[in-house]
């Protein structure tokens, strides 16, 4: 059954081919493993289970990113996270983070397929996503680390800032995937 | 540009929310002691005053989260902002 669902996993940007450089670039990061993690923050033993389970625990600050290596912990809500591991990675994770909180009061669930990762890059990203999003990505406002769920050209997506040139990491539902990727590469076309 | 601060994310633009009508109402204790009128009083008829409203909103496309806000129906502004389970606060419109 695992195997069959491997074969058929499949990228809905499979075929985009975005800008692919100054100052704009898109790129997708296919498969990226993906947990919806819940539990209770204030609770020592459940972060320190994640630590052991993820390399880092859980961020407790609102809308910040915690990570480990190729492990990264997103801020969903004060008791909600997302942990995102390497394209194939989420059945380790899963089950190491199982094993590690085991008879807690949590959730742990794969949700590596509902969304996608379109990262975008280049010193004109910020231009190009601030053009259809109510946030405020001035760096004094929104740097790098951070994440924050809101709205990008309608659709619904969790934003993480990966780096300062600006580089940031845009999840999306599959299924909006490829207008939000199309919108992004026109939206990009003015600054080329 | 009309902000809304959510309890947890801080100011966030309103689109990002939706209003889920009055806020601070129980529900009946023993729904079946109920008359039709008491029953059709609590899932039907609300207070829609002109003035401070109290009312719950969630951040439906930031954290999912549920608080009460205290809005002055007139000028729509938000006169005060608390996490479910608090108590309504004293303000004026």
């Amino acid at each position: 059954m695992a195997k069959s669902t491997q074969a058929a996993a499949h990228s809905p940007l499979a075929n985009r081919i975005g800008p692919d450089g100054n100052p704009v670039a898109l790129t997708e990061r296919a498969h990226l493993g993906k947990i919806n993690l819940r539990g209770d923050a204030g609770d020592k033993a459940f972060l320190d289970g994640v630590a052991r389970a993820a390399g880092v625990a859980p961020p407790v600050k609102a809308n910040t990113v915690a990570t480990a290596g190729t492990t990264a912990i997103l801020w969903l809500g004060p008791d909600e996270w997302l942990v995102v591991t390497p394209a194939g990675g989420q059945g380790a994770m899963e089950s190491s983070l199982t094993t590690a909180l085991a008879g807690q009061h949590v959730s742990i669930v794969d949700v590596t397929d509902a969304r996608t990762t379109i990262r975008i890059s280049g010193p004109r990203a910020r231009d190009t996503v601030a053009k259809a999003c109510p946030l405020d990505l001035h760096p004094r406002e929104f740097a790098a680390g951070q994440c924050a769920q809101t709205l990008l050209a309608k659709t619904d997506v969790l934003i993480h800032q990966v780096g300062d040139t600006p580089a940031y990491d845009l999840y999306v539902l599959c299924s909006f995937s490829r207008y939000l990727w199309d919108w992004l590469a026109d939206s990009a076309k003015e600054f080329a | 540009m009309f902000l809304i601060d959510c309890p947890w994310c801080g100011p966030r633009q309103q689109t990002e929310f939706h209003c889920q009508g009055e806020a601070h109402i129980a529900r009946p204790k023993d729904p079946d002691a109920l008359s039709d009128e008491e029953w059709a009083n609590y899932v039907f008829n609300r207070t829609n005053p002109k003035g401070v409203h109290f009312e719950r909103w969630v951040h439906n496309h930031g954290c999912r989260r549920w608080f009460n806000v205290a809005r002055d129906t007139v000028t729509d502004r938000i006169l005060a902002i608390y996490r479910m389970g608090e108590k309504r606060p004293k303000v004026k419109s």
